[in-house]
């Protein structure tokens, strides 16, 4: 059988979640054992691979660079997990929402909170547009299982994990599915 | 005061007459989820996660304000009802703002206990991301009603065991919202008298002590059970 190809995505979110990916500790010398890291923040690979197996994916999609890079994500991604808090509900990257768009939250960062030259940036692209509304990575595209939390703990990280290295699906309950 | 026999979950239960299958289930170790339901003051049946299945009737009672009656079969725990109440979970995370990682009452939250409980991993509904209000204009206390599950617990415990009402609701649909007094800030209430009630009664985050940090406000319900009880039964 071909080795798994592991991957984990980084959208909007703190990275938090991939910290505590790296609280797997010792744990990650036997994952590393049994899978090909092939893309990751933590790694140096830059366009996305096809074929790639299971993928973590940590935050919402608050740009239009997360929504173009989640629908790649997706097509060449055997079994997405959204990864956190953020990609499950939104969390803390959506709480502008309730400001109604991108544009009053620009204001307000860029312009009212402002010290010194305050101006709103636009850098056609480089930076990406943001999105009028924040959503879990769901609503955008089909997510196979959810690993909620902020962060999961690594505990909790490795229980979705691991029947996933030998080919069956993980079932997350009580604790293991508690939001915060 | 007669006795009913009733079957909760194919078990037979005795209960008094004025007693309601909730109760009854308890009284048996039955477990029944509830939200807007809180011992020492009067049900409602606002929440709806207490409802059951009774034989013969098509309509889902709620345990809490269904009166137990002679030869009642009731079923508390269905699929069917399983799936309706991840539903109203699922309804109330997606209709308010509840962002658990930075709420005080992330870790004592009878909400995020009871999303647990029912399995949800996830909210199937559209988040709605309501534009809602935070009142800080109180001395001690806190209200966020961007967590507020309008179970109307404060309204309760204010009107039944302090005796002030100083909560009460407004509005209508997803425009409705608890009030103070005259729907004024909470911290220009005359009849408010700062006993805190709300504060250890509220399920979830909204009302909150001042000055408390994510996941530190823990709610003493046992200070409410002693007032109900000293009320009730005359014992302190």
């Amino acid at each position: 059988m071909a080795r798994i190809k592991f991957a984990t995505v980084w959208l909007g979110g703190c990275s938090g979640c991939h910290m505590s990916f790296l609280d797997l500790d010792e744990w990650l010398f036997d994952l590393a054992a049994q899978v090909d890291f092939v893309y990751s923040p933590f790694m140096d690979v830059k366009e996305y691979p096809e074929g790639v197996d299971i993928v973590l994916v940590e935050g919402a999609i608050a740009n239009e660079d997360h929504l173009d890079m989640i629908r790649k994500v997706r097509a060449r991604s055997r079994l997405l997990i959204s990864f956190g808090d953020c990609a499950v509900t939104g969390n803390v990257t959506a709480l502008r929402n309730s400001l109604g768009s991108a544009e009053p939250v620009l204001q307000r960062c860029y312009i009212e909170a402002a010290d010194l030259h305050a101006q709103i940036p636009t850098e056609p692209g480089i930076v990406p547009p943001l999105l009028d509304r924040v959503t879990p990575v769901h609503t955008v595209v089909p997510v196979d299982v959810y690993l909620p939390g902020c962060p999961p703990p690594a505990d909790r990280i490795r229980a979705a994990l691991e029947p996933l290295l030998t080919g069956n699906m993980p079932h997350l309950e009580g604790q293991q599915i508690k939001f915060g | 005061m007669a006795v009913k026999t009733l079957t909760i979950d194919d078990r037979l239960v005795s209960a008094r007459e004025e007693e309601t299958v909730l109760d009854a289930a308890r009284e048996a170790g039955i477990h029944i989820p509830t939200l807007c339901y809180l011992e020492g003051v009067s049900e409602v049946g606002a929440c709806r996660l207490c409802l059951v299945e009774v034989a013969g009737s098509s309509k889902l009672q709620p345990a809490c304000v269904t009166k137990v009656a002679e030869g009642m079969e009731i079923q508390t725990n269905t699929d069917r009802l399983q799936n309706y109440r991840r539903i109203i979970v699922e309804m109330l995370f997606a209709e308010g703002n509840h962002v658990c990682s930075v709420c005080v009452a992330n870790g004592n939250c009878e909400l995020q206990d009871l999303a647990i409980e029912m399995g949800m991993d996830h909210v199937r509904l559209e988040y709605q991301f309501p534009d809602r209000q935070v009142d800080l204009s109180h001395d001690r206390f806190g209200m966020d009603h961007n967590r507020c599950v309008l179970c109307t617990r404060c309204v309760r415990v204010c009107d039944e065991l302090e005796g002030v009402h100083t909560w009460d609701m407004a509005g209508r649909g997803s425009q409705s919202h608890v009030i103070t007094d005259l729907n004024q800030p909470w911290g220009t209430s005359q009849t408010c008298t700062s006993c805190g009630k709300c504060v250890e009664a509220c399920p979830t985050g909204a009302i909150f002590h001042q000055g408390s940090s994510v996941g530190e406000m823990v709610h003493d319900r046992a200070r409410i059970e002693f007032i109900a009880t000293a009320r009730q039964k005359q014992q302190w």
